[in-house]
């Protein structure tokens, strides 16, 4: 794996009101890294992953994409871009998949998926449908699939048009925050088989889950988070095999 | 009598007119109102406190005082105002004429009821769909243009079409103000040849079909914004 740097982060921290949420994070992607965010629900890894795309506001912290630090300024839930465009900009790097698809319901698939290509990257309308039934195939999904509203698709189905639409965007680094959670057991699978084929081909992926088997096979690099904190990370093999911290310990004792 | 109620004694142009004028005022007041209720319902959702507590005091003000007062009050008020306003810059005396007053008036008034309508809707939009259409890098504006406005539409319909139909029926009100509305129209024809009622249950109907075609039209419109919707049937 090369060691370019994609995204790094410095002493994120995230407060609500008086309660701190993340306390000090670094973090860094190279490219083509998968790297899992795990730990118990409350350890702030869906909120760190939110604030890597500033879904949410950081507090503090300093960030750098593509090794150049991006300019900060805040108001007062937090710090936010200096130039709005930019983050506009840094956004259509970072594609993500959220728990609960957050498909667009008044659109159908193909509208989905073209929308920020055309919309935001000013993809012409043949070249944005044509890429996105090349996505929908990666997919998984049939091109029939195409013309449905999200409202008559599984949630599988769904996560996969949400996954087909992330793809478009050609992102830079694929963010997936609990993407089975919210999918009936026997949906999961088809899912994961998508999310495997990603890695596999090199993407660079930083994901939320709570699937440990899955995790153990497809990461490069587990972190695992505990009250705000980094309390221990490494390869997969270090972390599920050779636990150090206690806490890692439980949590894995828990989860197995 | 029978007779003359489809004898309008030559006061057919008349009261065309006056179904011209109130169709005129009341579409053009629609648009307004509505574009105000929007703005409105955002500044509500407004981060800052300025804009909400505006537009709230506006909501307030507006839907608890009666249509009438408020109609008298713009009216006479709109015009000393603007003479104010020219006075002040030196200009011309510019004279509100009583349509331009009344599709102010009634855009005023309305815009309120709709903001509330507005508002429930934006309220009711999945905030996943909104935080999606940024993290994929669209701006407010196309957020607002391609996830929102068209959810919000689709939620708002039976709330926009209920205050439609007590709009137009309140478009009559401008008749006090001197606009040669279906009313007026209608009650000038009738004294004229005295026959007001005959006139007045005329131009009921004609309020009563022009609120029926909208309801068609709405019905239409509300089909357009349900796609995509899965309708539960129970």
């Amino acid at each position: 794996m090369s060691l370019e740097k994609k995204l790094s982060i410095e002493g994120l921290r995230k407060s609500y009101g008086s309660h701190e949420v993340l306390k000090g994070i670094d973090l860094t992607a190279n490219a083509g890294e998968v790297i899992t965010l795990i730990g118990s629900s409350g350890s702030g890894k869906s909120t760190l992953l939110r604030c890597i795309n500033f879904l949410e506001q950081p507090s503090d912290g300093v960030f750098y994409f593509d090794n150049q630090m991006i300019e900060m300024t805040s108001d007062h839930e937090g710090m936010t871009f200096a130039n709005a465009k930019e983050l506009q900009t840094l956004r259509t790097k970072l594609a993500m998949v959220f728990q609960h698809f957050n498909l667009w319901s008044h659109m159908t698939v193909l509208e989905n998926i073209t929308l920020a290509p055309m919309k935001v990257l000013g993809q012409d309308k043949s070249d944005a449908i044509k890429q996105a039934h090349l996505y929908l195939k990666k997919v998984g999904l049939d091109s029939d699939v195409a013309m449905k509203y999200p409202a008559f698709l599984s949630g599988g189905q769904q996560q996969r048009v949400a996954i087909a639409r992330a793809l478009a965007m050609e992102p830079d680094i694929l963010l997936f925050d609990e993407p089975t959670s919210a999918l009936d057991p026997e949906l999961v699978k088809e899912v994961l088989k998508v999310i495997r084929l990603l890695a596999e081909e090199g993407r660079t992926m930083i994901m939320v889950t709570h699937e440990m088997a899955f995790a153990k096979e497809v990461s490069d690099t587990i972190v695992f988070l505990a009250d705000g904190k980094i309390e221990e990370s490494g390869s997969p093999e270090a972390i599920f095999e050779h636990p150090k911290s206690d806490r890692l310990k439980r949590f894995l004792n828990h989860e197995f | 009598m029978m007779n003359s109620l489809f004898h309008l004694e030559g006061y057919g142009g008349l009261l065309l007119s006056g179904a011209w004028m109130t169709i005129k005022l009341s579409l053009l007041s629609f648009l307004c109102a509505m574009l105000l209720g929007v703005v409105t319902a955002l500044a509500k959702r407004a981060k800052s406190t300025t804009l909400y507590l505006i537009a709230s005091a506006y909501t307030v003000l507006i839907r608890g005082v009666p249509d009438l007062v408020l109609m008298l009050l713009l009216f006479y008020g709109i015009q000393s105002w603007v003479g104010d306003v020219c006075l002040y810059f030196g200009w011309d005396y510019i004279v509100i004429d009583p349509f331009h007053a009344g599709v102010i008036t009634l855009a005023f008034i309305y815009g309120a009821y709709f903001s509330e309508t507005f508002r429930g809707a934006l309220q009711s939009i999945p905030k996943g769909q909104i935080e999606a259409a940024l993290a994929y890098g669209l701006s407010n504006m196309q957020s607002f243009r391609f996830v929102i406005f068209p959810q919000m539409m689709r939620l708002s319909i039976p709330g926009i079409s209920n205050i439609w139909q007590v709009m137009i029926k309140a478009t009559a009100l401008v008749s006090i103000i001197g606009l040669n509305d279906l009313i007026n129209a209608a009650v000038e024809a009738g004294k004229s040849t005295n026959n007001v009622f005959s006139f007045l249950l005329l131009a009921g109907a004609m309020y009563l079909a022009y609120t029926m075609v909208s309801n068609a039209v709405f019905s239409q419109l509300n089909r357009y914004f349900h796609v995509g919707i899965k309708e539960s049937k129970s």
